[in-house]
């Protein structure tokens, strides 16, 4: 196979590899994983063949066409970013999978759970190798929905249900802004290609549009990536079981509005607006997070946090635009999925033998988990920016974008040491206190983690340290094509492990000291946070809250204003508007009819007929019974029937005698059913608007007939089936040819319908009073449960 | 109903009406007629032995639940439109055939069948819905 059929097929594989996964979960049980962690290690593995290739610049694009006419294509882009992306995705997903594996051992849902996480990860690499536009947006909301599966995976518990909805509500209502945003792109420059994209960059800046698409990817990538003010729905989501933690919300999902950022900065970066907005919404978030954290004495929360500063950190680097900015953007991102990846795996781990994940209530646990130690400190290590790690690396190149001597960088290298000082304490607090100090008592006796839970974080930790020793490999493989590929111009990293005496190291050394003194003072810095915000009460979680609250108290109201639920509400509306339409296009257009011609030479038989139909139209109007009224309804329709009859439509006229007949039988069963009151008791006032709008809809629809019979008759059709019918057909019935032969497809809809709406009044008719009874106690029910927690 | 000359003559009266539909039905292709009209027919038909005996009866009497025969019909009309599809002409190409029986040549179509799939379709959902209205309608 081709390059490009592998590559597509490496993009669906996930996808398939779901399809399977419960059943084969069901056979194996949780050695299941370790089959299933074959797909994505496969799906690295082809990835990695790109490389060479792309560390020597180059771009591979390839695609199907999807829409041609629609200009949308299938189509992947793979070059620095998304390919450092894919890699990570893969590498870390087999990995997830197997720790999974051991996590969620036994779980009766073990099968659903791979095969969610199989189709999450498929939709995070579809995302960052998409070229189209359109695919990108797909795959966007696939994650979206996928993480909604896993953060609710444990749907039996509320606070489960209610962190998968928000996380589902705000990353998908930032989906419809990118989705916004990408269609003015796409309308400003007829472009629908992010590989097409770069040369329109400058052209865009240009546009009276830019503003507008600059806010609305805004607006999507910062939900996705959790900036503040929309981090609230991250730390919620750690009520996922931690391999979801460990993978969608370190290294993958919450990176894709980051990735965003990154892919679109050749295009829409450099400006002012971009330069302003960006540094400060990731500051903003780089520094709550980071103190939200120390708040904290759960891991898992105290890790959700931590990265929400991380990705601020990283859409500050992203938004800049000082040298080394970039570079260093391509280094932490690398570097903290890695450590962070780790220590969610290293916490869960701690969860999973001890049965806390409270830090005050750990200790003591070196001697029972000697390797899971030894794989936290590797990551608080990179994570605290010690060499010889990773993280070390990036926090340099940090450092050296940040060491300018204007204001401006004064401001950010101040908050950005805060920042990263107190997530050097956190990362310490979850390598170091569970671990040193006395033996504390917990649910569980701690044993050291099974194979499949250890080797996924030791291999990320193991990875964190080879990446720093080999950083000239490193740099010349991934940082610099990633770099490059961000900054849309050839980009080289160049740090190295050797400290270099400058300002940079100096920033080091007193991030490292900040964050001892903070590690030092935790549990007073705890305190002091606790009641900061319990003073401040509100936070954008209740807002959330108060907003859903807020939706659905307007759509109540919007129904209860359109949907009354009367009949006579809806018929009125509706006639109302078909007397309007029918009498103001004659009016709009002046095409009215000339005055009929009366024939004066009527017989008297049609003239009877006609009296006939007039009599039981005027009988209907006073008829003292509503049984009379149907059955008046019925001598109308009859005398039409005849009129059709003698004008040479017999089919037209037998069918509508038979539904004359019908419709009094069923009208007379449907009366007696509803138990309605014998007679129409109308007051005069509703009588005479009533009788306005039937009086506006019979003269539309007069003026409508004598109009269209005014019009010379086409007779080409008539000629057409007088001469086919019997020849081509075998019928010399024309009308009956036409519905089963002719125009037999037709048919076949029109009686679907009439199956359907034969369905649908059975389903009403069997309605029982007491259920429509229930339904509505019910509907009452969740409307006073709202009132109730509203007034708690 | 309690009138005992209806009671008497209902039976006769439907089964007349049952069997006009189906000459209804078959004629169609040639004379006024057809699935649509002689369904009408059968569901009157139907209706009034209900009116006369209870649902019950009439329910008894045509075997299968009505909804059943609709989608009989159904299935019937759409089979009509593949049979063409698998002939390797357009989906509801009339396709004819003529086998002689005892003598007598006999047009039969795919398009007969077609028509027969549009008068079960009526039959069966507007009588299902007059035999449930009449249902609870009684009670």
């Amino acid at each position: 196979m081709d390059i490009a059929a592998l590559t597509f097929l490496a993009l669906g594989l996930p996808f398939l590899a779901a399809l399977v996964a419960p059943a084969l979960t069901r056979l194996l049980g949780q050695n299941a994983a370790w089959i299933l962690a074959l797909v994505p290690a496969a799906v690295f593995a082809h990835f990695l063949r790109f490389v060479p290739e792309v560390s020597n610049g180059e771009i591979v694009t390839g695609g199907y066409a999807w829409i041609p006419s629609f200009n949308v294509s299938f189509s992947w882009l793979i070059d620095g970013l998304s390919l450092t992306f894919v890699l990570l995705i893969s590498g870390i997903g087999a990995l997830i999978v197997l720790y999974s594996g051991g996590y969620l051992k036994g779980h009766p849902h073990q099968g659903r759970f791979f095969s969610f996480i199989l189709m999450f990860m498929g939709s995070m690499q579809g995302l960052v190798a998409s070229d189209s536009f359109l695919m990108l947006f797909v795959f966007w909301e696939l994650t979206s929905i996928t993480s909604f599966l896993l953060i609710g995976f444990d749907h039996g518990r509320e606070a489960a249900r209610r962190a998968a909805l928000q996380a589902l509500v705000v990353t998908g209502g930032g989906g419809l802004l990118l989705l916004a945003g990408l269609l003015i792109l796409w309308n400003v420059s007829g472009i629908t290609q992010f590989s097409l994209l770069l040369s329109f960059g400058s052209e865009l800046k240009q546009s009276p549009f830019y503003l507008a698409v600059l806010l609305l990817v805004l607006g999507g990538a910062f939900t996705k990536s959790a900036q503040f003010p929309f981090h609230f729905w991250l730390p919620n989501a750690m009520e996922a079981p931690t391999p979801v933690s460990a993978y969608l919300h370190s290294a993958t999902m919450v990176k894709a509005g980051v990735y965003l950022l990154m892919r679109l900065n050749p295009v829409l970066g450099g400006t002012p607006e971009w330069q302003i907005l960006l540094p400060l919404f990731g500051v903003a978030t780089l520094v709550a997070g980071a103190a939200l954290a120390v708040r904290q004495t759960d891991l898992k929360l105290m890790l959700a946090y931590t990265t929400m500063s991380s990705l601020g950190l990283l859409v500050m680097l992203t938004g800049l635009g000082e040298p080394y900015a970039i570079e260093a953007a391509a280094l932490y991102l690398v570097a903290h999925a890695l450590f962070k990846g780790a220590l969610f795996m290293v916490a869960g781990i701690i969860d999973h033998e001890t049965g806390s994940r409270n830090l005050t209530e750990l200790g003591g646990l070196r001697s029972a988990m000697p390797l899971t130690f030894a794989i936290a400190l590797g990551a608080a290590l990179s994570m605290g920016g010690l060499p010889p790690f990773f993280g070390f690396l990036a926090k340099e190149e940090i450092y050296a974008a940040l060491s300018a001597a204007d204001l401006r960088s004064i401001v950010f290298a101040a908050l950005t040491i805060l920042g990263n000082a107190l997530m050097f304490a956190v990362a310490f607090a979850i390598a170091l206190k569970p671990f040193l100090g006395p033996k504390a008592s917990t649910p569980l006796h701690p044993h050291e983690a099974p194979v499949q839970l250890w080797l996924g974080p030791a291999v990320l930790a193991l990875k964190g340290l080879s990446l720093a020793l080999m950083s000239g490999l490193a740099h010349r493989l991934i940082s610099s094509p990633m770099a490059s590929a961000i900054a849309g111009e050839p980009r080289s990293v160049e740090i190295s492990l050797v400290p270099h005496i400058g300002a940079p190291l100096l920033l080091s050394v007193i991030t490292v000291a900040a964050g001892v003194a903070f590690y030092l003072s935790l549990a007073r810095l705890r305190g002091a946070m606790a009641t900061i915000l319990a003073d401040f009460g509100w936070g954008p979680d209740r807002g959330f809250d108060q907003f859903m609250r807020a939706l659905v108290r307007s759509a109540v109201a919007v129904t209860r204003r359109f949907q009354s639920g009367r009949l006579d509400v809806y018929m009125t509306v509706t006639f109302i508007l078909v007397a309007v339409v029918l009498l103001a296009v004659p009016f709009r257009y002046g095409e009215f009819p000339r005055a009929p011609f009366f024939a004066t030479d009527v017989p008297l038989h049609e003239l009877a007929i006609m009296i006939i139909a007039v009599a039981g139209l005027v009988a209907i109007m006073v008829a003292p019974d509503r049984l009379t009224a149907i059955v008046s309804l019925g001598v109308q329709g009859f005398a039409v029937a005849m009129i059709f009859l003698l004008y040479g439509a017999p089919d037209l006229s037998f069918t509508q005698f038979m539904i004359e007949t019908l419709s009094v039988v069923v009208l007379a069963l449907v009366m007696t059913r509803l138990r309605l009151s014998p007679s129409d008791h109308r007051p005069l006032r509703q009588k005479l608007p009533d009788l306005a709008i039937a009086l506006a809809c019979g003269l539309g629809f007069c003026l409508l007939l004598l109009r269209a019979t005014g019009v010379p008759f086409n007779a080409s059709l008539t000629e057409f089936f007088n001469q086919y019918s019997k020849s081509i057909a075998h019928g010399a019935n024309v009308v009956n040819v036409i519905i089963v032969d002719f125009r037999g497809t037709d048919t076949l809809g029109e009686i679907t319908v009439v199956m359907i709406a034969g369905l649908a009044i059975l389903a009403l008719v069997r309605l029982r009073a007491g259920a429509l009874k229930r339904a509505a106690a019910g509907a009452e029910i969740v409307v006073n449960e709202q009132d109730v927690e509203e007034r708690v | 109903m309690k009138s005992v000359i209806f009671r008497t003559v209902a039976p006769f009266l439907s089964s007349l009406m049952m069997l006009f539909s189906i000459f209804v039905l078959l004629r169609g292709h040639n004379e006024p007629g057809g699935g649509f009209i002689g369904g009408l027919i059968a569901v009157s038909a139907l209706a009034i032995y209900g009116i006369a005996h209870g649902v019950e009866t009439v329910r008894r009497a045509i075997l299968f639940h009505p909804m059943a025969i609709a989608g009989a019909g159904l299935l019937a009309a759409t089979v009509a439109g593949l049979i063409s599809l698998a002939a390797g002409v357009p989906f509801m190409t009339g396709l004819w055939i003529y086998p002689s029986v005892l003598g007598v040549e006999i047009p039969l179509s795919t398009v007969m069948l077609f028509d027969t799939g549009v008068y079960l379709v009526v039959v069966g959902a507007i009588s299902s819905v007059a035999l449930s209205l009449e249902e609870r309608g009684g009670e």
